[in-house]
């Protein structure tokens, strides 16, 4: 079945592409959001070592930023070359709420972006504080209009077919349908808890260290008291994505859930190495009920299985079973470190708890594997459908595309890829080591620029 | 507003797009091509400061050309990046290293300088071949059935398309010599002016070899021509304006004249495309009108993008380069 034809490459090819151009906007929109918050703290309070944990998380955000524009740039190209199908068909719906991405991204640069990054100096303090806030707003769009493309292929709705092409009906619908209510708050969500993480990850590191201890402890309680509030709303925003699924694409559901033939009640496998082949879970670890409760609420409701769908119909299922536990494996890592943090930092003890910094530490990707989890689980579960129930995958597939074609771009995008991260990855990991006094009088843009590939982001600057 | 007058707005903004990106980003591939020309340490600085505030700016015109494609004219976008899958794979890897060598290169040790200088102007070099490839593409014809492209991964590896790689190539190294003749300091600026009479003589040689190939190659679109008479205000006005552009390369004072006349000549050249386009948009093969999404689209991106947000766009840019005008290039 799995024949390296030109559309499962252009499927591997889209997936690596957006899985690193993700990494970044993640990171980045929750960062715009925790400097916005840091400054703020400053503006109210004063306090200097507020100014140097801002100062610091910049740098690190320009850096990031400009890597999420190069491989941003990467992603705007894609659905020509190699989803021509989707984009023909679709265009008038995608094109629009991307095109909406570009434009509200391009204003958020160019106007707020420069005074952040440069103006410090330039500006009244509100108005600088205005700036932080308006950028943290613009990634927040800019994800908004993503996930509106992303929520509507999930589930199309407010569209109309005429001709074989897939309009727009009512933009409303398609603009703030409830999947995307649901689905734009859990990755704004997801942002956020990551960068949380990663704070506190950087933060223990240099308490093991035993370096820039008043920025450090700053850091740990802002973040470990963000994300100890968030993560229950997360673990619930989640509830509500897997509602959806449940309602509106029930073959995922049962590839989650490992689910080959229906049951009534259901029971919920916790873990075990499905075999898609005969329909068996080997290793199961199962509850009873428990699937029916997850689902629907009830203790004895029916839940469809896999064998309820043709073939041609169902997607994978070692891939959305498994990433699916990873990324709610993660939530719990998460909730565990912000609440123990949390009472730690109660106590006052956040400093001597050695163990705590170092489990902090090692936790470090805890976010980012969720999210990636996250996406695996909803782009994967969708499958055979690009636009779920309209566009299957191999017809969204570019018609003139040669698999020649495709392994080449493939292998020159790895290999890409590969060289342009290790080094922007090895420059964000010496800032991050390095911690926040390194770093020249802040507000003087010119004076050490991390990466003026990401400085440059502003057209403002002087 | 009706559905026409939503197309007309939303091909003008294209147009405009593709015509601010070609200048803006012109000159500042152009100096990244020039930068492969120059040895000099001290010049091959102050060339990447000269453009380092703006590049970034410039090149998002690029990805709002592609997003304004996609949701205006989606057959379009889908139909060209078919076609163009290589090259739009060279122009991304290109613009990739092009980006990260403005700090790679200052970051790095002096091992690894050569290979960001190298990715540097060699990536300028191959984006702008790649779109005046893509302009010849366009111009030989793209074979459609179907609303699909129907043609093989080479289309654009033909000696039309090539030449009109390097006519571009030509023309934004004349550009980025230009902008460097006033933004540059004397040794610096010196040799801009020899690049720039360089670079302009390419370009008038490969146009003008273009031009015959062209009348060759698709005599019918000779014929169009001749009932458009006005379209051939084009080529006069950009043959005054390259005359006027020599005269002014002869002094070797600091001018913004030159990158106003060469502005001149792009503008003139793209008018005389587009004037022989019309109504097409891939020549022979798509319309604007067929091409153009549905009337509910055109007036969903017109309200948010096309009415709020591009006007905030243009008078950001203009100011910030009003802004940059006059300050010289290494306070940087
Ligand atoms: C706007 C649309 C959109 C958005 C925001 C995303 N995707 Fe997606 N994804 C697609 C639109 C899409 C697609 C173009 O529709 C693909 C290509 C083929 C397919 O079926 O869906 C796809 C496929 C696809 C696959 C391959 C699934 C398979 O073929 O089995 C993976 C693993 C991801 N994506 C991962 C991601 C990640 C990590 C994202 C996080 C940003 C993400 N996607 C956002
Ligand atoms: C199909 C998927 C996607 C496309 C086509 C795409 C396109 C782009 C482009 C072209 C840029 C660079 C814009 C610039 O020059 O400023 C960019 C950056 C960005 N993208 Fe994406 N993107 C995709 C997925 C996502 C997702 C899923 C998110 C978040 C939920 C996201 C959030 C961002 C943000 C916040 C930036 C700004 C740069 C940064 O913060 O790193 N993108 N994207
Ligand atoms: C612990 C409880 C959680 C539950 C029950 C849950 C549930 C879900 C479900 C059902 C989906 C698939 C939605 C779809 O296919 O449309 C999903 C997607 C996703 N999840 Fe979670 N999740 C949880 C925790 C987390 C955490 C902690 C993170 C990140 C820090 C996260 C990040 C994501 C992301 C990025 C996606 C993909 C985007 C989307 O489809 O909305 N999730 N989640």
């Amino acid at each position: 079945m799995a024949e390296f034809d030109a559309t499962l490459l252009s499927r591997i090819q889209f997936a690596f592409v957006i899985a690193f151009h993700i990494i970044f906007p993640a990171f980045t929109i929750g960062l715009a959001a925790w400097l916005a918050t840091i400054e703020a703290a400053h503006f109210f309070t004063g306090r200097p070592v507020y100014r140097r944990v801002f100062d610091f998380w910049l740098r690190v955000f320009s850096i990031a930023f400009g890597m999420g524009v190069v491989t941003g740039v990467v992603m705007a190209f894609q659905f020509g070359t190699n989803w021509a199908g989707l984009a023909e068909r679709a265009g008038s719906i995608q094109g629009p709420l991307l095109g909406y991405e570009t434009f509200t991204a391009f204003m958020m640069e160019a106007t707020f972006l420069g005074v952040v990054l440069f103006g410090r100096n330039r500006v009244a303090p509100w108005f600088y504080l205005l700036a932080c806030i308006c950028v943290s707003l613009g990634t927040l769009l800019s994800s908004f209009w993503i996930l509106a493309n992303n929520s509507w292929m999930q589930v199309p709705v407010g569209h109309k077919l005429v001709d074989g092409r897939i309009v727009p009906d009512d933009w409303l619908q398609i603009v703030l349908g409830q999947v995307q209510l649901v689905r734009w708050p859990h990755m704004v969500l997801a942002c956020f808890l990551t960068t949380g993480m990663s704070v506190v990850a950087t933060a223990s590191w240099w308490l093991l260290r035993g370096r820039h201890r008043d920025e450090a402890l700053v850091s740990m309680r802002w973040s470990l008291g963000l994300m100890a509030v968030l993560i229950p709303a997360q673990m619930f925003v989640g509830h509500l994505a897997g509602d959806i699924v449940h309602r509106f694409q029930p073959a995922k559901f049962a590839a989650l859930e490992a689910r080959f033939e229906t049951q009534q009640p259901a029971s919920e496998v916790l873990i075990a190495l499905p075999d898609p082949d005969t329909g068996k879970n080997l290793y199961a670890i199962e509850i009873p009920r428990l699937g029916s409760l997850i689902a629907s609420g009830t203790l004895d409701s029916r839940e469809v299985g896999l064998n309820t769908f043709p073939p041609q119909d169902r997607p994978p299922v070692l891939l959305p079973f498994f990433t699916f536990r990873i990324m709610v494996g993660m939530g719990f890592v998460l909730l565990g470190i912000a609440w123990v943090g949390v009472a730690l930092a109660w106590r006052g003890a956040l400093e001597r708890a050695r163990w705590f910094q170092i489990l902090g530490l090692i936790c470090f990707p805890a976010g980012f594997v969720a999210v990636l989890a996250g996406w695996f689980t909803a782009e994967v579960g969708r499958q055979p459908w690009a636009i779920y129930g309209i566009l299957r995958t191999a017809d969204a597939v570019t018609p003139s595309l040669v698999t020649m074609d495709v392994a080449l771009s493939l292998l020159a995008y790895v290999a890409v890829y590969g060289i342009v991260y290790s080094f922007g990855l090895t420059y964000i990991f010496r800032l991050l080591r390095d911690g926040p006094r390194d770093f020249a009088a802040p507000g003087d843009g010119t004076a050490k620029r991390p990466m003026s590939l990401a400085a440059a982001t502003a057209p403002g600057r002087e | 507003m009706d559905h026409d007058t939503l197309i007309l707005f939303w091909v003008a903004v294209l147009g405009f797009a593709i015509l601010v990106y070609g200048l803006l980003d012109g000159f500042d591939l152009g100096v990244g091509m020039l930068f492969g020309l120059s040895q000099n340490g001290t010049d091959r600085d102050a060339m990447q400061a000269a453009i380092a505030p703006s590049w970034d700016g410039n090149e998002t015109w690029l990805i709002l050309i592609g997003t304004v494609l996609f949701g205006a004219f989606s057959e379009v976008y889908a139909v060209l990046l078919s076609a163009l899958y290589i090259p739009v794979l060279l122009l991304l890897i290109g613009l990739i290293f092009r980006g990260v060598a403005f700090e790679f290169r200052k970051q790095s040790g002096a091992a690894m300088r050569p290979v960001w200088d190298f990715g540097f102007w060699a990536g300028s070099g191959v984006v702008a071949f790649v779109q005046g490839a893509a302009i010849g593409t366009m111009i030989t014809g793209v074979p459609v059935v179907d609303r699909h492209y129907a043609g093989g991964s080479f289309i654009w590896l033909k000696p039309f398309p090539i030449l009109c790689g390097i006519g571009l190539m030509a023309g934004y190294a004349l550009l980025g010599a230009c902008w460097l003749i006033r933004r540059g300091q004397d040794s610096l600026r010196a040799r801009a002016f020899l690049w720039a009479r360089r670079a302009a003589t390419g370009m008038v040689i490969t146009l003008g070899v273009l031009a015959a190939l062209a009348l060759v190659l698709r005599p019918e679109a000779a014929a169009t021509l001749l009932e458009r008479p006005r379209a051939m205000v084009f080529p006069a006005l950009w043959a005054a304006v390259v005359i006027a552009l020599f005269a002014s390369l002869r002094s070797e004072r600091r001018s913004a004249f030159p990158f106003l006349l060469t502005a001149l000549s792009f503008v003139s050249a793209f008018g005389f495309l587009a004037a022989a386009f019309w109504p097409w948009m891939i020549p022979g093969a798509v319309t604007v009108a067929d091409a153009a999404s549905p009337e509910s689209s055109l007036r969903f991106m017109f309200w948010g993008a096309g009415l709020f947000a591009l006007p905030i766009i243009i008078i950001y840019t203009a100011v910030i380069y009003r802004v940059f005008r006059t300050g010289p290039v290494t306070t940087y």
